[in-house]
């Protein structure tokens, strides 16, 4: 069983692409093997930013003999049609050939072809076809493995890729040689393949600068350790793992601690092939900006980790990692990069200082400037957009608890860094600079505070913001956005949602449940959407006013969210049958009073007695329905105890009096459990009724009076929920 | 020579020295304004059709926007880029390159030489390439690109493109910290001068026209001029009713192009273009720019047959 060695040696691949690149290396070249009929015990793939490996251990020598059956036209039908399966089988020969074939395989013939194929007539479903045994002779593992390299290389999908040179060849960067070896206990084996001109071989070079030479291998092994000696590390965990091993050691022999960051650490194991971690110092004039500043932009532009001190939260210091060893020991590197740090933090502190005096007295050029920016040409500017979620917050402030006066102000500066140089240079700080700048600005904390959390929630794992006035800007931003958006009819449609309305509206969903708040969407979107909007004056429509083009959406809307809130809650176990079965009651623009009775209901419905009610409550839904169709009348009103006959009817007359009792009271309470409860109690007494009372009794007096009670279950059942929507 | 150059000239001059002696033809710099050294038409047309070409070449450049007036260490409106082409693209440009560092003192046994991912696009130009920015202990010293695409042609061949910029590199290999402070000419000379001694009041100058004093309503009338000619030239029947001959007017036209190409990068500097005004531009200009690849690569440099 060998061994298989594939490297595929380039220029610089880019970082962010090498993991996925190796894994499609190994999945394109394993699937293609198996393909072709070879089996492997094992398969691991690598990338360093020069090269693509793969290793695949215990391959079978060749493919075993396959047969394969490929059934044809009919014998008696058209000779063109049995000419053209015969040519598809491989035979070539003049017409007057197939002629004499297709009468001797009438006959019965079998005919033998490409060594130890047969063609043969045979009968199917009482027709005379043709049918074919076709046998593939085994291949040798380098035979299939040369088609199958070829074809991954002039296939692969990389996110981007170039030519180079004169040559038609696409790859990431320029490809310079192919390892391709096939290794067993007699020794190492090179597959040749030939790509425009870039043979296969057995040898490969290290590090660009430690160790340029070429040099050959035998085998993974070798491989591995070869390329250790020559100044690569061949595997990309290896290299992260060894990187924050050295940066953590580094940084604690000072009492600091490396700033975690999984994505930077991963981005900057694939810059180097024999990573080398130089600690470096930050000037003092800068270790008094802000540590989110500081790590930014390090991060974003040098690719350094921050160095904090655990005792102040200051960052200090910096790691960066080297793809090099120097005879002084990095001195030259490091004092290098510290001087484009300089270069970099004068320019931000610049920023941040200018800033700072924009904010100290009061941001109003930012905010002017908002004027200028365009939010949407068909909703207005930046000014026009704050104008509006203004106005909302202070609408939504007294639902979620908040000083609508502090709610107002924190939407007004909310958005004013987006004009601040600082968010220009670095706009992944917006909001955590607005913070920043509203406290200098001496705006009370909650306002500040806003400022940054009103972003939130970001995503399905971003916390949703607690404090009320953040709680009531994030929902305005949010529900003005998608309010505007529906307007002008740029609705998420597929897998298109450029303005991220589906995050929009989960924000809104998660805002209002996660903090319980009793905001009516219906008015936020719609009566006071006209208000907002009616400042924009911009027809939307030709023959439709903006405020009218917002009402008619605002239905559409709240089924927007609807729908988000069923994907939601399908993810907390909550059936969708049950979301629909309290979306169709009043108030469903209520969010938390929607969630409320849904859970109150999916947890009734999971007893016994609420399961089984459901069963009785549709069956006198479908009895009274029936007569209710066949008598045209409506069986509404009117069940009298004293026309019961029966104990069971008796009984749940009692039963019925007694949920109504508790249902009213619990249900204007919006106590759900306790009115679902009370529903589900008179499961027993409807059973029994059905059990013992036949409901179309002969007298007339009897079975209207049955029927009214019927009426009175079912308006107990609905009155909770609509429980014809409930499923099964 | 001197291990270390000793001043931003002798940098310029061993680059000369180093593209020459490995077969670039070295030209001057283009004499129009432009933005950066990719626009001289060495590069631009010369990417184009099928014909082998190698040339280095100094090219000042001008970026309106960037003007500080000669105060902040590290950005200028009119500054130097040093321009490499060569087609097809040869095996062994990486090393080629690296050569060059050596020629101007960076030793690369002593310092960290990363080549990080940046893809180019000029939407003015129609043009895109793959490569890299090349960093040197975290300092980008050169774009590295092999183009794909010029004027919405493929290029075929592809040609490797390197781009230096001057003032920058020169800094870190002179150990300077403020652009101003640097040797222009050898500090042993006679006449010992600083880039402050050649460019600090031309900064200053420029940086005052190009925001504040500049005429938007001529910048855009010269701007439609120069879109008009383009135009005008490229219409044009192929033959030259006074001689006879086959002459297609790509570089008078691409010249065109040019000009309109740096009035906007001015208007733009003047504050008078909106953002949605500004991909309108520079749609206008790319257009232009197609237009004369289309011309050029009917052209016997283009790669027609003659």
């Amino acid at each position: 069983m060998p061994d298989l060695l594939i490297e595929l040696f380039s220029e610089e691949i880019p970082a962010r692409m090498q993991t996925r690149a190796a894994d499609d290396l190994k999945k394109l070249v394993t699937d293609g093997l198996v393909e072709a009929g070879l089996t492997y015990a094992g398969a691991a793939a690598f990338s360093t930013p020069r090269r693509l490996a793969l290793s695949l251990d215990g391959l079978s020598a060749e493919s075993p003999k396959l047969k394969e059956e490929k059934k044809g036209p009919p014998i008696d039908g058209n000779p063109k049609a049995i000419m053209g399966y015969m040519r598809s089988l491989g035979m070539e020969a003049p017409d007057s050939w197939y002629a004499d074939k297709i009468d001797a395989l009438r006959t019965g013939e079998v005919i033998t072809f490409s060594e130890s194929s047969i063609l043969f007539v045979q009968e199917v479903k009482g027709k005379r076809v043709l049918m074919a045994t076709l046998e593939y002779l085994p291949r040798t593992a380098a035979d299939i493995i040369a088609e199958v390299l070829e074809k991954t290389i002039r296939n692969f999908p990389w996110p981007k890729s170039m030519r180079w040179g004169d040559g038609p060849l696409k790859w990431v960067r320029p490809l310079h040689s192919i390892i391709c070896i096939l290794s067993d206990d007699a020794g190492a084996q090179v597959v040749p393949v030939d790509i425009d001109g870039i043979a296969s071989g057995d040898r490969t070079r290290g590090h660009r600068f430690l160790a340029p030479d070429a040099f050959s291998v035998t085998g993974f092994d070798d491989y591995e350790a070869k390329l250790k000696r020559a100044n690569v590390i061949l595997r990309a965990d290896e290299r992260a793992e060894l990187i924050w091993h050295d940066a953590t050691n580094q940084a604690f022999a000072l009492g600091l601690e490396v700033v975690e960051d999984r994505g930077l650490l991963a981005e900057v194991a694939g810059l180097v092939e024999w990573p080398v971690v130089l600690l470096g110092q930050i000037a003092d004039d800068f270790l008094g900006l802000p540590p989110e500043l500081l790590q930014t932009s390090m991060k974003e532009h040098q690719k350094f980790f921050s160095v904090r001190n655990p005792k102040t939260s200051r960052i200090e210091r910096f790691v960066t990692v080297a793809n090099m060893e120097t005879a002084d020991h990095g001195a030259t590197i490091l004092a290098g990069n510290q001087k484009v740090l300089f270069a970099r933090l004068a320019d931000a502190k610049f920023f941040w200082e200018n800033d700072l005096r924009v904010a100290k007295a009061g941001m109003d050029p930012w905010l002017e400037s908002l004027s200028n920016v365009t939010f949407h040409n068909k909703l207005g500017s930046q000014k026009d957009r704050i104008d509006r979620i203004a106005a909302l917050a202070r609408e939504i402030a007294p639902a979620v608890g908040a000083d609508p006066d502090l709610a107002e102000q924190a939407a007004r500066v909310a958005k004013a860094d987006l004009s601040s140089e600082m968010v220009y240079e670095f706009p992944e700080l917006q909001g955590l600079m607005g913070r920043y700048y509203a406290t200098e600005a001496g705006l009370d904390a909650s306002v500040a505070a806003a400022c940054q959390e009103h972003y939130s929630p970001l995503g399905p794992s971003d916390d949703v913001p607690t404090a009320p006035v953040s709680v009531a800007v994030a929902l305005a931003d949010k529900i003005d956005t998608l309010t505007g958006f529906w307007a002008i009819d740029e609705k998420p449609t597929g897998s298109k949602d450029p303005f991220a309305l589906r995050r929009a509206a989960l924000g809104v969903i998660r805002l209002v449940l996660e903090n319980g708040n009793k905001v009516p969407l219906t008015a936020a979107i719609d009566g006071h959407g006209q208000q907002r909007f009616s400042v924009v004056g911009i027809p939307l429509h030709k023959d439709r006013s903006l405020t009218e083009t917002i009402s008619a959406n605002a239905f559409d809307l709240l089924s927007f969210f609807h729908d988000r809130l069923k994907v939601f809650l399908k993810d907390k176990g909550i059936r969708h049958d049950i979301i629909d079965a309290c979306i169709a009651m009043p108030g469903n623009d209520d969010l938390t009073l929607l969630v409320k009775r849904a859970e109150a209901l999916a947890a009734t419905l999971a007893t016994d007695d609420g399961e089984n009610l459901i069963q009785g409550f549709k069956r006198a839904n479908n009895i009274l329905t029936q007569a209710e169709e066949k008598d045209g009348v409506e069986y509404s009103y009117g069940a009298d105890i004293k026309f019961a006959e029966d104990d069971a009817e008796k009984a749940l007359f009692v039963a019925l009096d007694a949920a109504d009792a508790k249902i009213a009271p619990a249900m204007a309470a919006e106590d759900f459990s306790t009115a679902m409860a009370a529903m589900a109690a008179i499961r027993p007494a409807v059973d029994a009724f059905f059990t013992d009372v036949q409901v179309n009794a002969d007298s007339q007096v009897l079975r209207r009076n049955r029927l009214n009670l019927l009426s009175r279950i079912r308006n107990i059942c609905l009155s909770v929920a609509d429980l014809t929507k409930i499923e099964g | 020579m001197a291990d270390k150059p000793r001043s931003f000239q002798e940098i310029i001059l061993r680059l000369q020295t180093y593209w020459a002696s490995k077969g670039c033809a070295i030209l001057q710099p283009y004499d129009m304004e432009v933005g950066a050294g990719t626009f001289h038409p060495a590069t631009t047309l010369r990417a184009l059709g099928s014909k082998a070409w190698a040339a280095a070449y100094v090219q000042p450049s001008r970026r309106p926007t960037d003007g500080r007036y000669g105060e902040n260490p590290n950005r200028l409106q009119h500054y130097y880029q040093y321009q490499v082409l060569i087609k097809p693209s040869p095996p062994d440009l990486q090393e080629l390159y690296l050569g060059s560092l050596k020629a101007i003192g960076i030793d690369a046994s002593l310092h960290d030489i990363r080549f990080v991912e940046d893809d180019w696009e000029s939407p003015t130009l129609g043009a895109w390439g793959l490569g890299w920015e090349v960093w040197c202990d975290g300092m980008e010293v050169s774009q590295f690109t092999y183009f794909q695409q010029v004027g919405g042609y493929d290029c075929k061949p592809v040609s490797g493109e390197l781009t230096y910029g001057l003032e920058r590199l020169a800094m870190y290999i002179l150990g300077v910290d403020h652009v101003m402070d640097m040797s222009f000419n050898d500090p042993q000379s006679p006449s010992p001068l600083t880039y402050r001694d050649v460019f600090k009041q031309t900064e200053e100058e420029y940086a005052r026209w190009n925001f504040d004093v500049a005429d938007t309503d001529i910048l855009l009338q010269h701007f439609k001029d120069a879109e008009a000619e383009c135009q005008r030239i490229l219409e044009q029947p192929a033959e030259d009713p006074k001689t006879g001959k086959r002459i297609i007017m790509a570089h008078p036209a691409y010249d065109q192009c040019i000009k309109a190409s740096h009035l906007f990068n001015l208007l733009d500097a003047r504050g008078v273009i909106s953002v949605t005004e500004r991909q309108a531009y520079i749609g206008r200009v790319r257009a232009l720019a197609k237009q004369c690849a289309d011309a050029f690569v009917q052209t016997e440099a283009g790669g027609a047959a003659a």
